[in-house]
């Protein structure tokens, strides 16, 4: 198993026929033949890439039986686009999208929060690389080929630092159930906690990395919550240790703006919580093979 | 994206919130002109730059006399303010903001925050104005008052009263800060900011509501649809290298060490920032290129960082996805024979098509010191600049 998506996932392409749902489209369809169509308001009817192109979520849903979408839809279109696919009954939408404002995030999130939780989108990204399930299916930007099936999952906030966290552990011979891109915005679809829960649920994920950055408090939140409900083992690392205050680094999210904010004081949070920290991001791989090992040992 | 004070006083004013008669002023000259155009005995003058704490730093004057106008602006014009928010090299003063100076009988703070935790718009209040708001936070939390606004139907008269009232406020006066209050929410919303801090809000000696000082930032994913706001950016106000790093659509911060850092992804340029700070070193640079690392990308982010003159070493540190190690690898050797790098340069190439990426390097003839891993690579950059330090 895996969380999230799988073999069974039919994906559906928002914002298919552009430049980078065409190319992205094709390598998820390469890495898993599970693409079932795409939307571009006002070429439905076409066919691009062999597959079925659909003015509507709505028509596409129900031609292709799709349960999940990724959109790749311009940053002032995208809110849209990503309420279009809750309310066509997605239950899964990843949004690639960087640069959607943050007042129109807010109205998504409070828009999803209108369906009754068994009918509730969960919302991956934006401004994220996506979802993998190694082997078995992709939603996301990422390099597959460096992702190596296995038992470890990955929640991230930041994409290029996933790629490296999953580098290090295919170097190291250890594999990957799912990982998360949860994006690098100030509001997240879905948090790291959300994605702990599943990780938590699934039979395959014998342990978790959890990479954080300066910004917010979700690191923390999902530190008390592994305190109390987890019983895997979970690697934290936060990036931007070196950040100065005030300043946005890179990512729309990425702001030391007060108590709580800063990488040392989430580590330390971390390390409170009994998660095991990695003391540099070169060392992520080895931090999760430690653990593995001694959770072998003690087993 | 920040904004002066005046900016927003504009943005605030056609919102209905009202601020006291002023006019922005680029010389002296100008400067008095405009308190002849306000009229009245008192003026202050107040240095327009992107930070706060100008009080206590001399960037506001209280003024009485048009003499008094002209000396205040040209003891600012020109010179660069330093408060204890801009660090040491403080911000360069283009422009002065000359307003009517009236009586005042209370001040307030009233700010208005986008809530991360919560995804709403958090409004706060309280009777302590003039006072920083981490301050009161720390000393003084039960003087804050805080209503979150529900995105759907935005902020509520009822919850204006409730701060209003809790600032203490007579019924009449309430009325008029509960107008304040809803204005200042829909110039926050209308104008997709971030942060609004109406610091102090006053209650003048005839009962009128007053937004004395403001600072507005406003949400650079929202530009697209704020041409006005978009046409108030003051490029002045920043780093001169951070401007052509943006001008090229590449995130730049300027730190002070001397390793120059050039990296794919906000998250992974961050880390390899830490990365070299854990191997001994420190980071001179945040420079994110992006996903799509073209050659002249590259060859901007290598001007970037060799204009500091700081910079001892450069780490080249791409974790390629979509855009494969070897087009990554022809950037840099493009970049290092255009540029004329004469610090040593640690590359490490990872990800898609990685062999020959790291051919095309070997083979390019130049000087590079290359790496497979983040730790090999932080601990050579250090190493090489060490080397040249000594």
């Amino acid at each position: 198993m895996s969380i999230l998506i799988d073999k069974s996932s039919r994906i559906l392409i928002q914002g298919f026929t552009g430049d980078k749902g065409s190319f992205h489209g094709k390598e998820m369809q390469d890495y898993a033949g599970n693409v079932v169509g795409g939307v571009t308001p006002g070429k439905g009817g076409r066919t691009h890439l062999g597959l079925p192109v659909f003015d509507t979520v709505r028509d596409a849903v129900s031609a292709t039986g799709a349960n999940a979408s990724i959109t790749f839809v311009a940053p002032p279109f995208c809110a849209d686009a990503i309420m279009e696919a809750a309310t066509a009954g997605l239950r899964l939408v990843c949004a690639i999208t960087d640069g959607i404002p943050a007042q129109d995030m807010m109205r998504v999130k409070r828009y999803l929060r209108r369906f009754p939780r068994e009918r509730r989108t969960l919302l991956v990204g934006p401004n994220c690389a996506g979802i993998i399930s190694p082997g078995r299916a992709m939603l996301g930007i990422m390099p597959p080929h460096i992702y190596l099936p296995g038992n470890v999952g990955i929640v991230s906030r930041s994409g290029t630092l996933g790629y490296e966290a999953a580098s290090q552990l295919m170097a190291l011979g250890i594999g990957v159930s799912t990982s998360v891109g949860i994006g690098g915005d100030p509001i997240n679809g879905s948090s790291f906690l959300d994605h702990l829960a599943l990780f938590e649920q699934d039979p395959e994920t014998h342990a978790v990395l959890m990479i954080g950055e300066i910004g917010g408090a979700q690191e923390a939140e999902a530190a008390a919550w592994i305190k109390a409900h987890m019983t895997k083992p979970v690697v934290g690392y936060v990036a931007g240790l070196t950040a100065p205050k005030g300043r946005r680094m890179g990512h729309a999210g990425a702001i030391i703006s007060g108590a709580g904010d800063s990488a040392a004081e989430k580590a330390e949070i971390m390390s409170f919580y009994g998660l095991t920290v990695a003391p540099s991001a070169g060392e992520l791989g080895s931090t999760v093979a430690g653990l593995l090992g001694r959770k072998r040992q003690a087993a | 994206m920040n904004l002066h004070e005046y900016q927003a006083k504009e943005l605030l004013q056609s919102a209905g919130v009202e601020v006291p008669r002023g006019a922005v002023a680029f010389s002296p000259d100008q400067a008095v002109y405009a308190a002849t155009e306000i009229g009245g005995w008192h003026w202050a003058v107040k240095a327009q730059v992107h930070a706060g704490a100008r009080g206590k730093a001399g960037g506001i004057k209280l003024c009485r006399t048009y003499g008094e106008v002209r000396d205040a602006a040209e003891n600012m014009l020109g010179k660069r303010l330093v408060t204890h928010q801009t660090g040491p090299e403080g911000k360069p003063v283009q422009r002065v903001y000359i307003e009517a100076a009236d009586k005042i009988d209370r001040e307030f703070y009233l700010g208005y925050v986008l809530d991360r935790k919560e995804e709403r718009i958090r409004v706060i209040a309280s009777r302590e104005g003039g006072m920083e708001i981490e301050q009161i936070a720390a000393e003084k939390p039960d003087a804050l008052i805080q209503v979150t606004v529900e995105p759907a139907v935005g902020l509520l008269p009822f919850q204006a009263r409730e701060i209003a009232f809790g600032l203490g406020l007579n019924i009449k006066q309430v009325q008029r800060a509960t107008q304040t209050i809803l204005g200042a929410y829909r110039a926050f919303r209308d104008a997709d900011a971030t942060m609004l801090e109406i610091n102090p809000l006053v209650l003048m000696h005839d009962e009128r509501v007053i937004a004395l000082d403001a600072k507005m930032v406003v949400d650079d994913n929202a530009l697209f649809r704020q041409r006005a706001i978009e046409g108030m950016r003051d490029p002045s106000q920043d780093d001169p290298r951070e401007a052509q790093a943006a001008e090229h659509s590449l995130n730049y911060v300027g730190l002070d060490g001397t390793i120059g850092c050039i990296v794919n992804g906000a998250g992974l340029a961050m880390a390899t920032m830490d990365v070299i700070k854990y191997a001994g070193g420190e980071p001179a640079n945040f420079l994110d290129v992006g996903g799509g690392a073209s050659p002249e990308r590259v060859a901007t982010a290598f001007r970037l960082v060799l204009s500091d003159s700081r910079v001892q070493s450069i780490l080249v540190n791409i974790f390629a996805g979509i855009n494969r190690c070897d087009w990554v690898a022809q950037g840099v050797v493009q970049a290092a024979h255009e540029t004329k790098i004469d610090v040593p340069l640690i590359v490490r190439l990872a990800g898609t098509n990685v062999e020959a990426g790291r051919r095309i390097l070997a083979e390019s003839g130049l000087p590079l010191i290359t790496a497979d891993t983040l730790s090999d690579a932080a601990d050579k950059a250090v190493k090489a600049a060490r080397q040249r330090l000594q």
